[in-house]
């Protein structure tokens, strides 16, 4: 009987576990199966390089969105790398277990946080404070960078904090019975020890700033074209998608699938860069 | 003790969805399309169905052209679309127009220009004129604020005022209700938008003189003006006639107009 039972739970949770794998795969193919012939008919070199994007008339280039994407994310890793690790440094090597418990939590917080709430805040508070002071629509890569750089944090703090957190204790030790100051032992010593884990957890951060699309089409003022300043508004693949999706047919459609595509490897590219990354340390330790 | 209160809870769920499925029967009929009207059609089903409880509506929203697209496919039974022009694969659909919207262009209220001619819109929103004392304003850049490819306040926009290839620098909203949020914020801001959405945060300019209001539109003075289209394949008949013929009943267009729409005729 309890066997059986047992039999029972373990195939519904095998089952339950190869459902989550299938959708990833049905996904894959869904957007491959669209997106791919659409980049073959028009030409991946016309699709990716041209800056031409008029769906009404067959133009679909999509250069300013990739390069929108890219500046994005990375003015979102200025803003967000240094504070998410500074923030984890502070977390395990400067205040005590029982402040950690409270102020980490507290942060993981911010990541339930709907990121249509970010984006309001982003158009009601932020761009109009870069109009006032820096001048342009406000609503720009700036806002954007600032907006996710935010809504990154909780990715990067909390694997980062993990990540300090395995550095063994006797590296501390050493460190300090060398003489090393606490800084000087969390610079050299520390940091160091954890660097992969940590570039792990910006590139996973990366991930999540490039496929953020709801408070983006809110803050970056969705202006396909190529930036010249911060202060000029761009779109991002996402945003694009999201966008034109409701009202798209046909060729449209298919443009967007294709784009969906891109956003697709790119993603898959950072998450293998963090996987990289990580298994780097583990063979070091 | 945890797993029972979830079987109770899992049962509970599944018997409010059970009882939410079989309240009606009868003839249902499905209304899909443009994201503007839908609301309307919301209201205008509600109020169609105390009165005939033997047939349900669902109405259904996904744009123009999903409305096109599934009156044909047979996936509603009407669509809605609110195109000036509809396309040439709605040309085998029949069309009824069963309300008009007014498109207003709106600056801010900061803003001193109100009066823009439709040349001057035209060259607004092409970036031919790039600084408001070329239209009549103070010396400021003018920020243009349009919306996204496919939208049908857009495609009608551009249609009606005719010539119009967007600006490369114009900022993209998607929904009326960002557009006139952007424009509240921004000083030197132009955008359109329908004119039941109208609010005192913006200003809508006249056009060629004219006020975007309810009596110029119906008088047919104001040139920016949308048709609502219902699309039927074939010549409507059973429920879908009755809604039809409802929401152009006397009753129906009141419903439309007290919403923010006008009336058909």
């Amino acid at each position: 009987m309890q066997q059986a039972g047992d039999r029972i739970v373990k195939w519904t949770l095998m089952a339950l576990a190869f459902t989550a794998l299938a959708s990833l795969l049905l996904i894959a193919i869904f957007i491959f199966k669209e997106g791919l012939p659409f980049i073959a008919r028009v030409g991946l070199a016309d699709f990716l390089l041209s800056s031409d994007w008029r769906p009404n008339e067959g133009h679909f280039g999509i250069y300013p969105l990739i390069i929108a994407s890219l500046l994005v994310t990375l003015g979102a890793m200025i803003v967000g790398a240094p504070l998410g690790i500074a923030c984890a440094v502070f977390l395990n090597e400067f205040v005590s277990k029982p402040v950690t418990r409270v102020i980490k939590p507290t942060i993981e917080l911010l990541a339930g946080i709907p990121s249509v709430v970010y984006g309001f805040i982003g158009v009601v508070v932020v761009a109009p404070l870069i109009r006032s002071n820096f001048g342009g629509p406000g609503l720009s890569m700036l806002c954007a960078s600032l907006i996710l750089g935010v809504m990154v944090l909780p990715t990067i703090i909390s694997i980062s904090t993990d990540v300090l957190a395995s550095v063994p204790n006797a590296y501390r030790e050493g460190a300090l019975a060398l003489g090393a100051t606490r800084w000087q032992s969390v610079h050299m010593v520390i940091l160091k020890a954890g660097r992969s884990g940590i570039v792990a957890a910006v590139i996973l951060g990366m991930g999540r700033a490039i496929g953020e699309t709801m408070a983006v089409i809110m803050v970056a003022g969705n202006t396909a074209q190529i930036p010249h300043s911060p202060l000029d508004s761009v779109c991002t693949l996402t945003a694009k998608i999201a966008m034109e999706m409701g009202s798209a047919t046909g060729q449209h459609r298919q443009a967007l699938f294709a784009i969906g595509v891109v956003l697709f490897i790119m993603i898959m590219m950072f998450n293998a860069l963090a996987m990289t990354a990580m298994k780097n340390r583990i063979v070091k330790k | 003790m945890t797993l029972r209160k979830l079987c109770i809870g899992l049962g509970l769920c599944l018997a409010l969805i059970a009882c939410g499925c079989g309240r009606r029967s009868g003839t249902s009929i499905t209304v899909a399309g443009s994201t503007a009207f839908q609301p309307f059609a919301e209201k205008l089903a509600e109020q169609f169905m105390t009165k005939r409880p033997d047939i349900n509506i669902t109405v259904q929203g996904g744009g123009s052209a999903l409305g096109i697209q599934s009156a044909r496919s047979g996936a509603a039974q009407i669509g809605m679309a609110d195109l000036v022009e509809l396309p040439p694969e709605a040309s085998e659909l029949l069309g009824v127009t069963v309300a008009r919207d007014g498109i207003a262009v709106i600056v801010n209220p900061e803003n001193t220009v109100t009066n823009l001619s439709l040349a001057q819109i035209r060259g607004i929103f092409s970036g031919s004129i790039k600084n408001w004392k070329d239209a009549g304003g103070a010396d400021q850049p003018v920020r243009v604020i349009s919306r996204e490819a496919g939208s049908g306040t857009r495609s009608s926009f551009e249609t009606i005022v005719g010539g119009i290839s967007l600006a490369g620098a114009a900022i993209i909203q998607d929904s009326n209700g960002t557009i006139r949020e952007t424009v509240a914020n921004d000083r030197d801001a132009v955008g359109y938008l329908s004119h039941g959405l109208l609010n005192d945060k913006v200003k809508a300019v006249r056009m060629d003189g004219v006020q975007c209001t309810e009596k110029e539109i119906l008088a047919g003075q104001y040139k920016l003006v949308r048709p609502v289209f219902l699309l039927v394949n074939g010549p409507p008949a059973g429920a879908a006639k009755d809604f039809i013929d409802y929401i152009l009943s006397g009753e129906g267009q009141e419903t439309i107009r007290l919403n923010g729409l006008l009336p058909a005729k």
